[in-house]
């Protein structure tokens, strides 16, 4: 009985929820919401978007609902970290929405692929985060540590090639996904607290602990872990002088060489099916890979760890030969994109969007509680697919959104000397 | 009719297809790749002068010798193990067995391994050689060892391994066409001559395959030399190979360090393989 009346209600909040996106869609559609232009609903049907990114964000569900209140198609194609600035700046017209990492901009934008973003004509651009648009959060400045959101988000004029360190009129990007990245750790194997990114050096994890294979976060999580143990004192982690980024490297290949690492994971299959197999019991790792051990029934606790998170985040930029009718269509993508129906569907991901307000709207209140309040769960927490992932009663680590984001130490980082660090990071591979 | 192409040019005309193919792809981009490796570079873009920066940085790395031994230390275990086995698994498709039908399906067997993604049969050897694998289970289970060996994953056996998995078909399909080519007569002979199975393999099967051998050999050392992605992931990035430096570079759009990585590259693996043509000759074999 209890059962089924609770079947009954998920199918009641599906049905809200998919009432509300067709609400959203008609009142798009209808014109009611300003800022949508519609003179040209006719030959608006024939533009096709391709919007290029990294696994994590080209969903396919995201695709389809946009083609379905948009009335134009939308399509998405998924490359790796390389495969996207290549085609970007090899093969530009491939790609209409790019959907890059902060760091990957200072690859992109001194090449000319992108074109300044009006920011005028982005809706919610007031209400966006100001972890992006001011670099702040909560009142207070957010980590310069490596690729800060604010370093990358304004360009200093519409025929920019090169960044404003002031909020402009001229954006990169529309802030897209973000997240607040830790270590994860097997709780049923590691039977204390872990309080501190230190432990991922501790002799007692000895060939239990693994990185990932990813220079240039995998040295932050290095770095992280050093300075916690107070092994090495940076200048600047996020920028490493090559006498830093020497004794971090040399750190890990001491440590290799104890036998200390079990792996360095590349994809995010790995690092699941690492942690699931109980190969490793602490690494560093992404949300949902945390997510995805915990739903074949193992447990995995994503730490948050008193020297703070390290952060990420993507924004969706418009590509340089986008004109006409279809950068019309391409605005009101990303202006789409900002107003709740994504944001709902990837909070169950464990990923924030820019304007929390609008995905609360696609989120039941239980839903936003658990995701965005660190309140416990009154009912079972599904996935984006309805897949049941939590038990009543979960809460999610690390808290509210306002405890992780205030709480950030540092972003992934593209430094000045990343080909130096690439070298030196293969020579800790052949170590 | 006749046709009326004089007969000198019809030899050129017959290599004119693959001569054109081969120029607009293989050619054109490797002179590209050449040139590019002659710009300088930040993290900008290219700057399109002379330089000998990317050559100079490159020889005088430490990472590049480190790089080049662990691959050519790679090649030359697979190397071996897959012309063993390779020559082992010929010879009984050859000589052992009779159908020559059942010969071919079994060969067709033997490419089982490419029937997969990449990704998907590097992970399935998660569960077969992991700490709690099939093969730890097994071991403990017998009482060989008390806790779970670690090096059977992740580790340069892992890579060694997956290597041997899939590149042995490289070796048994050039081995098993010399041998399938092998006058049966001739072994006759030798048998009638008084000559043991040993000696008739090592004088007359061995030499009559040479040419399977040597190609068999240049595949499986081109294609270790320009693996970067079963290293990466069987060794668990705990060792590296030399195109992945090559991957490092383009995955930040330096193209002119890469391209010289590139070049330096074609240039080591053309001289192993002008060696293994000269220890065999290919073309006499093949024409004999």
């Amino acid at each position: 009985m209890k059962e089924k009346a609770r079947s009954t209600s998920r199918v009641t909040r599906r049905r809200v929820l998919t009432t509300a996106a067709g609400a959203a869609g008609a009142a798009v559609g209808s014109g009611l919401v300003k800022g949508f232009p519609t003179i040209w609903a006719q030959n608006i049907k024939d533009v096709t978007l391709t919007h290029v990114g990294m696994s994590y964000s080209t969903i396919i569900d995201i695709a389809r609902q946009a083609t379905k209140d948009l009335g134009f198609k939308v399509e998405m194609a998924v490359t790796d970290h390389a495969g996207f600035v290549n085609r970007v700046t090899t093969q530009p017209d491939s790609v209409d929405i790019a959907d890059g990492e902060l760091w990957q901009a200072l690859l992109v934008v001194p090449r000319g692929s992108y074109q300044p973003i009006n920011v005028k004509k982005i809706k919610l651009w007031d209400k966006m985060t100001p972890i992006y648009t001011k670099g702040t959060f909560d009142g207070k400045q957010v980590s310069r540590i490596g690729i800060s959101p604010i370093k990358v988000q304004y360009l200093s004029g519409a025929e920019a090639k090169s960044f404003a360190k002031e909020p402009t009129d001229w954006a990169t990007f529309v802030p897209g996904f973000y997240n607040a990245d830790t270590l994860g750790m097997r709780p049923d194997l590691i039977h204390r607290p872990i309080e501190h990114w230190g432990e991922l050096f501790n002799s007692e994890f000895k060939g239990k602990a693994a990185i990932q294979d990813i220079p240039a976060i995998g040295i932050m999580d290095a770095a992280m872990a050093a300075e916690a143990n107070g092994a090495i004192k940076y200048a600047d982690k996020g920028n490493m002088t090559r006498a830093e980024i020497d004794k971090t490297i040399a750190l890990l290949i001491d440590l290799k060489k104890q036998g200390h690492w079990r792996a360095l994971w590349s994809t995010f299959d790995e690092s699941v099916n690492l942690m699931a197999a109980g190969e490793v019991v602490i690494q560093s790792m992404w949300s949902p890979a945390v997510t995805a051990v915990r739903s074949r029934g193992i447990p995995c606790y994503y730490v948050p760890l008193s020297e703070g998170y390290r952060g990420w985040g993507n924004g969706l930029a418009l590509m340089k030969h986008l004109n006409g009718i279809k950068l019309d269509a391409a605005y009101e993508y990303i202006n789409w994109y900002q107003s709740g129906w994504v944001g709902g569907f990837i909070a169950k991901q464990g990923y924030y969007v820019p304007v929390p307000e609008t995905a609360k709207n696609f989120l039941t209140a239980d839903e936003w509680g658990y995701w965005y309040e660190g309140k416990p769960a009154k009912e079972p927490i599904t996935d984006p697919y309805g897949k049941v992932m939590e038990k009543a009663g979960a809460v999610r680590d690390g808290g509210s959104y306002e405890a992780r984001f205030s709480k950030i130490a540092c972003w992934n980082t593209l430094m000045d000397e990343a080909r130096y660090m690439n070298e030196k990071w293969n020579q800790y591979r052949t170590a | 009719m006749k046709l009326a192409i004089p007969t000198k040019a019809v030899p050129y005309l017959e290599v004119a297809p693959l001569a054109i193919v081969l120029l607009f792809f293989f050619v054109v981009p490797m002179a590209m790749v050449l040139v590019a490796s002659f710009f300088d570079y930040n993290m900008t873009g290219i700057i399109p002068t002379f330089t000998l920066t990317n050559y100079i940085d490159l020889l005088t790395s430490r990472t590049t010798l480190e790089l080049y031994l662990e691959t050519l230390k790679f090649a030359l275990i697979v190397w071996a193990i897959t012309l063993v086995l390779g020559f082992t698994i010929a010879y009984f498709l050859a000589f052992h067995v009779r159908n020559p039908l059942i010969a071919i399906g079994l060969l067709l067997l033997c490419t089982v391994p490419f029937w997969t993604s990449d990704i998907i049969r590097m992970i399935s050897w998660i569960p077969l050689l992991g700490k709690y694998g099939v093969f730890n289970r097994a071991l403990l289970e017998l009482g060989v060892v008390d806790s779970p060996v670690q090096w059977l994953l992740f580790s340069d056996f892992a890579v060694v391994v997956a290597y041997v998995h899939l590149f042995t078909l490289f070796m048994i399909v050039p081995i098993f066409n010399s041998m399938a080519r092998i006058d049966r007569s001739l072994i006759e002979a030798a048998v009638d001559a008084g000559a043991g199975r040993l000696r008739v393999l090592t004088e007359v099967v061995i030499p009559l395959s040479k040419t399977g051998i040597a190609l068999g050999s240049i595949f499986v050392i081109t294609l270790v030399m320009g693996d970067f992605f079963i290293v990466k992931i069987m060794s668990g990035g705990r060792s590296a190979s030399v195109v992945m430096a090559v991957f490092e570079d383009v995955n930040l759009l330096f193209y002119p360090p890469a391209a010289a990585s590139a070049v330096l590259l074609l240039i080591i693996v053309t001289l192993i393989v002008s060696f293994i043509l000269r220890v065999v000759d290919v073309r006499k074999e093949l024409m004999g």
